[in-house]
């Protein structure tokens, strides 16, 4: 979709602000929120797909406005409702009202460090052969679809070069709707600054996405 | 238990923050309250995810990668064909670090990461992201004015240096591999990991500068 989320190229947010000696939260509730999050991932009710998505569809301005973790939390509620976990009445009234739905599991303090070391790999087999080598000129397809991409509109209907076959994964645009994963090749394609940005462009600047095997056409 | 923990987690932050972090203080806190209640989650777990992140995952992590690399040419050469296995080799796999790819900087070319659609970044080399790295002005700008972006790092590269930026829109996480400063020969690998920050396995920053 074309959400707020899909920010490349966009200008006016300012320069960018590294703070010195970071500290990896800068409240508690940033900390609860990592831990709730990672646990209700664990529930295996949903895909990262879809929670991706769920932070795309925060209104425009809300996300704009919102710490990253205000994000995580906002689309966590989404999913925590549509998926019949917890209701947004019961987490307004801070009280259990209603009996949720069966997780596949719930994640407890001795499983913590198996799931984070295991991790969620996303690759997965295809019959097919790869359509494009290294190499190849392709032309990214332009579509503005509503639902889930991760092509970005910087990249869309654009001209490059593929540097590399990553292998095969999950078709995020499918898995985020409960589609189905429908793995696709990968590939790694490379832009000039040119050919996104046009005039003005840095000489210097190529950019690369990672492009789904759909996404691409050739030239 | 829940009562305990919310004793040790809640109480007593916040009071010199504002508003909108005192609202979502408010709202985590009856978040975690009403899943605990149900059952869904443990406290215990939340507790043991932060403290990795807090005390186990993090940027020298990815050092230990980059040292390594600078130092065994077999390790760099693994690392290019096959980031994954050869980072998994040092100890470091698992979330957000399933499928590894290393970026070699050369004396042409300078890489920089970014994810401009969410925050996709290596977890398991470099930990949790900074914000800036989560926020609009970094995700924006990294892929059509990087050397903009570099500049306010207090990075300036010559004129002529290629950049490439690497958008994370697929499942894989890159790690920069910075160029080893000069004048290091006889450094160690621990010397060596002290040399590279965060940063510089991002890209906003090179090896042995502080920023």
């Amino acid at each position: 979709m074309n959400g707020p989320h899909d920010l490349g190229g966009q200008m006016g947010f300012g320069p960018v602000a590294p703070e010195k000696d970071e500290p990896y939260f800068h409240a508690e509730w940033e900390k609860r929120v990592l831990g709730i999050t990672l646990s209700c991932g664990a529930f295996g009710a949903w895909t990262i797909d879809e929670s991706r998505h769920a932070r795309e569809n925060i209104p425009p301005a809300d996300y704009l406005a919102a710490s990253y973790y205000e994000i995580w939390t906002r689309a966590l509620e989404v999913l925590l409702e549509r998926h019949g976990f917890a209701t947004k009445a019961e987490v307004d009234a801070g009280a259990r009202q209603m009996a949720p739905a069966t997780p596949k599991r719930v994640l407890k303090a001795d499983m913590v460090a198996d799931v984070l070391a295991r991790g969620g790999p996303c690759d997965r087999p295809v019959e097919t052969e790869p359509l494009f080598q290294p190499g190849d000129r392709v032309r990214t397809r332009n579509f503005n679809p509503e639902t889930h991409t991760r092509l970005p509109r910087y990249a869309r209907a654009k001209t490059g070069v593929v540097e590399a076959v990553q292998g095969s994964y999950v078709f995020p645009d499918d898995n985020a709707h409960d589609k189905g994963e429908n793995p696709q090749w990968v590939y790694t394609v490379v832009f000039d600054a040119a050919e996104i940005w046009g005039e003005g462009a840095d000489p210097t600047l190529t950019v690369s996405i990672d492009a789904w095997e759909s996404y691409l056409e050739r030239v | 238990m829940s009562e305990d923990h919310h004793h040790d987690h809640h109480h007593g932050h916040d009071h010199h923050h504002d508003n909108r972090y005192s609202d979502m203080q408010a709202r985590v806190r009856a978040l975690e309250t009403v899943l605990t209640e149900k059952g869904l989650i443990d406290p215990g777990a939340i507790d043991a995810i932060v403290e990795t992140y807090e005390t186990k995952i993090g940027p020298r992590n990815g050092a230990h990668v980059v040292a390594k690399a600078w130092s065994d040419p077999e390790f760099a050469d693994w690392l290019k064909r096959d980031a994954t296995a050869a980072i998994a080799s040092l100890g470091y796999s698992g979330r957000q670090g399933e499928h590894m790819r290393a970026v070699f900087n050369t004396p042409d070319t300078h890489n920089l990461v970014v994810c401009t659609l969410c925050s996709c970044y290596p977890w398991s080399v470099l930990g949790l992201p900074p914000v800036w790295y989560k926020a609009p002005a970094y995700r924006s700008r990294a892929v059509i004015d990087p050397r903009g972006v570099l500049a306010e790092f207090g990075l300036t590269l010559p004129h002529d240096k290629k950049i490439r930026v690497w958008d994370s829109t697929a499942e894989l996480r890159y790690l920069v591999i910075p160029e080893r400063p000069e004048g290091t020969g006889g450094m160690g690998e621990e010397e060596l990991a002290n040399l590279v920050s965060r940063d510089a396995m991002i890209g906003t920053a090179v090896a042995g500068v502080q920023p």
